[in-house]
């Protein structure tokens, strides 16, 4: 059974259909990113799949059970950070420490959130306030805040959308590092607005058209061993195979019927080359 | 710096053409107004020895005027501790708001001179009448500015709170309290002085020692120049209180 289940989601605000018939099954384990142009309703996916906001149609399961506000052992990284600016960084992790592990001491929450923040190289900046940070520290933080209380889901709304390209390339392979290293993996939903990105960190990449009415391509697997390096972009074969699918059909959805076709054009080519 | 010894000099230029307007308006238009030297001369003796009591409502201007800022303390103090709250309340419920903001904005520019009998008829005395029309009348501004700072929160920091599982009271103290402090002492400066706008007028009424008490009872002594002694001290002592408010602010906000 899939431990996060999207079925039919659809979504409009006032007239404007946002999503239609959205569905995607993460199996435990699994890493897929949600490729969109921006204003695809990309993050209203994610606000739907984190509970956050409630869906007009469909519903969001996760284990099986339809979920109501936001879901347990489940972190969010944030494209805008969102950290609270009166804690410093510390504290903001241990925030979140706090409210997963109330069992345990006062001593305990300190030294996981010190932890997690060593993890993303923060270790000399703990006790800085967030408007003490660059944004590539900000995010860190965010990330450090989003595996410190060890989800068994993660969700990341566009996690470098907000981030220069040098420390988006970075902070990408940190948190390839951060993903591998945990034990067991979480379960990773990402949305972003790269591909590249995508094939970097996922194991199973889809599409999101263009909007009013967006809805999904079907998966594209990435197998690629990891880590996976930056440059494999340029060179490997099956990277740049899947990035010319999920363009492919990012190019050509402009309206769903035409989403459709490419859908249909994708899986075409996917059996094609599987032949 | 050189900004800072200018506009002080340019502040001091206006205070001595303000005081020759006084003087020559006391001199030609206005007989019955004292000037600024007769002002000083009868007034000497309350300004020297600001501390002296040499009756009930004979004493040195500062020990006046520190009986009505310990008033305004009490009055000031009822308001906010009732006002953050209500401010708290109506800012997270929006069934509250829409209850009771028509309400508010219709007590709010009610006179503390309207207030003060009804005081006088609740409580049968001067002391609690005056408490209570101090915070009925200076509450406004911090109900109206915490409920406005709860009601800007940006839904990111709301966020955080939904997805951090915060419980009710953690979400208070790390997320709404913080958010909202900034507006809650906006709110509090301009309640500090109203209260202070408003103990005149019901030391006035009550007869009570105080700047305000001072002020009626030599009025009906026909010594002219102590109202202007009372006036000035009145707005000295609210300009200082607004100022170290305002420092106060400054300091919160920076850290």
């Amino acid at each position: 059974m899939a431990l996060i289940e999207l079925r039919g989601i659809g979504k409009s605000y006032g007239k404007r259909d946002v999503l239609r018939g959205v569905s995607l099954a993460v199996e435990e384990g699994e890493f897929v990113s949600i490729v969109g142009a921006s204003a695809s309703g990309k993050t209203t996916l994610m606000k739907i799949a984190s509970g956050l906001v409630a869906p007009d149609e469909g519903e969001v399961l996760i284990a099986g059970a339809a979920v109501t506000g936001f879901p347990r052992n489940t972190a969010v990284v944030f494209q805008n950070y969102s950290l609270l600016p009166w804690l410093s960084a510390v504290e903001n992790v241990r925030l979140a420490v706090e409210s997963s592990f109330p069992e345990w001491s006062k001593a305990k929450h300190t030294e996981q959130a010190v932890k997690y923040l060593e993890m993303v190289g923060l270790g000399a900046a703990t006790l800085k306030k967030p408007s003490q940070l660059s944004g590539g520290m900000r995010q860190r933080v965010a990330i450090a805040r989003a595996f410190a209380v060890e989800p068994r889901i993660l969700l990341l709304d566009e996690p470098f959308g907000a981030l220069d390209a040098l420390t988006r390339l970075t902070l990408q392979q940190e948190l390839a590092r951060l993903c591998q290293a945990q034990e067991p993996r979480a379960t990773a939903l990402m949305i972003t607005n790269s591909v590249d990105e995508a094939i970097l960190l996922s194991d199973r990449i889809v599409a999101l058209g263009r909007g009013p009415g967006a809805s999904l391509s079907e998966a594209v697997p990435v197998s690629l061993a990891r880590p996976r390096a930056a440059d494999l972009m340029m060179h490997d074969e099956e990277a740049i195979w899947v990035r010319g699918q999920v363009s492919e059909f990012l190019a050509s959805s402009g309206d769903g019927g035409a989403a459709k076709r490419a859908a249909a054009r994708a899986v075409a080519n996917a059996v094609a080359v599987e032949a | 710096m050189k900004k800072a010894i200018e506009s002080f000099a340019l502040s001091l230029v206006g205070v001595v053409l303000l005081g020759l307007l006084w003087a020559a308006v006391s001199g030609t238009v206005a007989k019955d107004l004292p000037s600024p030297a007769k002002t000083w001369s009868e007034s000497k003796l309350y300004i020297m020895a600001p501390w002296e009591k040499r009756g009930e409502m004979d004493q040195g201007i500062l020990r006046m005027a520190s009986y009505s800022l310990y008033r305004v303390a009490k009055g000031f103090l009822l308001a906010i501790l009732i006002g953050t709250p209500l401010g708290f309340l109506l800012g997270s419920s929006p069934v509250l708001f829409k209850m009771f903001d028509p309400a508010i904005q219709v007590l709010r520019p009610i006179s503390p001179l309207a207030w003060l009998p009804l005081g006088l008829i609740l409580f049968r005395q001067s002391e609690p009448a005056a408490l209570f029309t101090i915070a009925l009348c200076s509450m406004w501004p911090t109900v109206i500015n915490t409920m406005h700072g709860v009601q800007s929160i940006p839904q990111d920091y709301l966020n955080v709170a939904k997805v951090l599982r915060l419980s009710g009271w953690k979400k208070f103290t790390k997320v709404l309290a913080p958010a909202t402090l900034p507006y809650m002492f906006t709110g509090f400066r301009l309640s500090l002085g109203l209260a202070w706008l408003v103990i005149v007028a019901a030391e006035m009424l009550t007869g009570t020692p105080g700047v305000g008490g001072f002020l009626w009872q030599e009025y009906n002594s026909l010594i002219y120049s102590h109202i202007l002694l009372c006036i000035l001290t009145i707005g000295m002592v609210g300009f200082t209180l607004d100022r170290l408010m305002g420092m106060a602010e400054t300091r919160l906000k920076a850290a």
